[in-house]
């Protein structure tokens, strides 16, 4: 195969050279490059800001090792560390695979398989990519209109449920969309097979278009758990604490759940605010702390991205080939 | 059984299946139906929540000082919550501003990687860079924000359009443009492949260069999908939060400027601010409940350019 491609490109090389009289298209050439600097520009941006948030966080892993990820947020940087906002932002992801995993999946299922062209189901579907552009920090007001203040006996007021139950809405329409898009590309004679053999419509998709739409499904999914985990607006509005936030010994999990919240992008952007004075024990500033932060929010955030946009490559291979 | 039974048996009834099957599917049927359903139901509450507040908002506000205070036609207009001056052309300048320094970083870069991409990228260069862009995509936008602070401000921005402090509307404006690159990328791209390969194909037997055949066959085919990504990357500009709070360089008052290069104050920062601010007190005044006037103004404006946008992909894809 090498070699039929080497063949074809000289071919092809030597057919240019001919219609172009042996001339160099320079203006062509500095076309593609000015865009493949545009690229890289993009790409550059991403570079600079990961060396320098590494560079900066190094100190913290190892002057605090592991203090860093188990201690309370905390006003002196020898001691502020991030459990708080790790416990926080894993409560969110669990919100947002408990509830919005199957509402999601359920209505995506809804638009491709059950929908008829009525005008009730345009406007569902122009609803949800209606919802899908509201900027995240609206959604923060509806959470503080009506979880925080309206439900705050379920809620425990501006606690991780209102926070919780907030994202899973905002990731919504995202897993609809990816889930609706995963479905409608599922060949229809599996979906005619399932017919033909006698099945309901609930047992063919159960069987038949599930399983075959579900990496698709699934790469949605872990994107829109991404997004909760990154997001800080909402929370913003929702009260998250981005002070100090002192640990209550022997609370059960629902008090826990009920009382006061951090989670990761709240911790980095409280810390973004605070002044910049070394710390007297460990030497440490807030900003090289915020950085590490940062490593573990994109630790999280990037994984699951890179596992998604992975999981989806793969998929898409094996189906063509 | 004999054969002349069986007919006589044979009942309509008999073609109906097994009830507990057909139970089962109208069942299923319905929770599928709810759960679509509640879309409808989540959109009803943000805007029946918005506007009973923005009227609630409207209402305090002609009580203390009128609503003469929405556009200060004073000597130094500007926002100032607390002393009940909410001037709307201030955070409103202040976000189409930044909107427009993002959307000039945005556009050549993201519009410029989508090209490449789509027309000079051979599969396996696409195959890695792709994915790449797409990481960039899902960086929150608090770590953008600490990067404009930290990084964007003092090194790039000051020195080169000599600011008078690390943090201005031009920072903002700068970084909201390189978290929304990867945005118009993407959509843009989509737009690009649609465009069938046969105009590719004449153009070049015409004898026109790869260039040429880009600039003058390419992109028009994909005009519309190109202005789609350009809304779509300017609805999530003006929504863009967490920069503008961290980057803009005032906490929650501003005074009205034209000039990128001031710090100043979006919509988005002004809501921000106001609720970690110190009067998280609903109903404690015309401060607090500003946030959602705000909001409701935020939520028609970017409602308003997703509309547009859904409509021009719209016909973008009916045309191929």
């Amino acid at each position: 195969m090498a070699v039929t491609a080497s063949i074809r490109d000289s071919s092809s090389n030597a057919v240019r050279a001919a219609l172009t009289g042996g001339k160099r298209d320079v203006r062509g050439m500095l076309f593609a490059l000015t865009l493949l600097l545009c690229l890289l520009g993009a790409l550059l941006v991403l570079t600079v800001l990961m060396w320098d948030v590494i560079a900066q966080a190094i100190p913290v892993f190892q002057k605090r090792s592991t203090g860093f990820l188990t201690n309370d947020l905390n006003s002196s940087p020898d001691k502020a560390g991030v459990s708080q906002g790790i416990w926080g932002s894993l409560m969110i992801a669990m919100f947002v695979v408990l509830l919005a995993f199957p509402v999601g999946i359920a209505a995506g299922v809804y638009l491709e398989e059950y929908a008829k062209p009525s005008r009730f189901n345009a406007f569902i579907r122009l609803n949800i990519r209606n919802l899908a552009g509201v900027p995240s920090v609206v959604y923060g007001i509806l959470g503080l209109v009506v979880f925080v203040q309206g439900l705050d006996w379920l809620t425990g007021g501006r606690s991780v449920i209102s926070a919780g139950i907030t994202l899973a809405i905002l990731v919504l329409p995202i897993i609809i969309i990816t889930t609706a898009e995963s479905v409608s590309a599922v060949p229809s004679g599996l979906r005619e097979a399932g017919y033909g053999v006698g099945g309901t419509r609930w047992e063919t998709t159960r069987d038949h278009v599930l399983p075959y739409a579900a990496p698709g499904i699934l790469t949605g999914t872990m994107l829109a758990v991404a997004r909760a985990l990154g997001e800080a607006a909402p929370l913003l509005l929702i009260g998250a604490i981005t002070g100090r936030l002192a640990s209550v010994q022997g609370q059960s999990l629902v008090e826990k759940m009920q009382g006061k919240f951090t989670t990761m992008p709240i911790v980095v952007y409280g810390w973004a605010n605070e002044v910049n004075k070394p710390g007297e024990i460990t030497g440490l500033t807030f900003e090289q702390l915020n950085s590490a932060a940062i490593v573990v929010l994109l630790v999280m955030v990037l994984a699951l991205n890179a596992a998604a946009i992975l999981l989806r490559n793969r998929f898409e291979r094996n189906r063509q080939g | 059984m004999s054969s002349s039974s069986v007919t006589s048996q044979f009942t309509i009834g008999d073609l109906r299946g097994n009830p507990r099957r057909i139970r089962k599917e109208r069942g299923m049927r319905l929770l599928l139906l709810v759960a679509a359903a509640t879309s409808i139901v989540i959109s009803a509450l943000i805007v029946y929540t918005l506007f009973k507040e923005a009227w609630h908002f409207l209402v305090l506000l002609s009580d203390e000082s009128g609503l003469g205070a929405l556009i200060d036609d004073g000597a130094n207009p500007g926002w100032y919550p607390r002393n009940g001056r909410f001037d709307l052309p201030t955070i409103v300048i202040g976000t189409v501003l930044v909107s427009l320094v993002s959307i000039v970083v945005a556009a050549p870069l993201g519009l410029g990687a989508a090209v490449f991409l789509s027309e000079y990228a051979s599969p396996r260069t696409r195959k890695w860079l792709k994915p790449i862009l797409e990481v960039l995509a899902g960086v929150p936008s608090v770590v953008f924000g600490f990067f404009a602070l930290r990084v964007l401000g003092p090194d790039l921005i000051q020195p080169l359009f000599n600011t008078s402090q690390t943090t201005s509307l031009l920072v903002t404006g700068v970084a909201i443009g390189f978290l929304v690159t990867p945005l118009m990328a993407s959509i843009s791209e989509d737009a690009l492949r649609a465009v069938p390969t046969s105009l590719r194909e004449v153009s070049t037997g015409l004898g026109a260069r790869k260039s040429n055949t880009v600039i003058k066959v390419v992109l028009p085919a994909a005009v519309s999908g190109i202005v789609a990504a350009l809304i779509i990357s300017v609805s999530r500009a003006v929504g863009e939060t967490m920069v503008a709070a961290l980057a803009s360089g005032r906490l929650g008052q501003s005074p009205r400027t034209l000039d990128v290069r001031d710090p100043g104050l979006t919509m988005t920062a002004a809501m921000a601010q106001v609720a970690t601010g110190s009067d998280q007190v609903v109903g404690s005044g015309p401060v607090f409940q500003s946030l959602f006037f705000v909001g409701a103004l935020l939520f028609l404006m970017t409602l308003a350019l997703n509309m547009i946008a859904n409509r021009i992909v719209g016909r973008f894809r009916n045309k191929y």
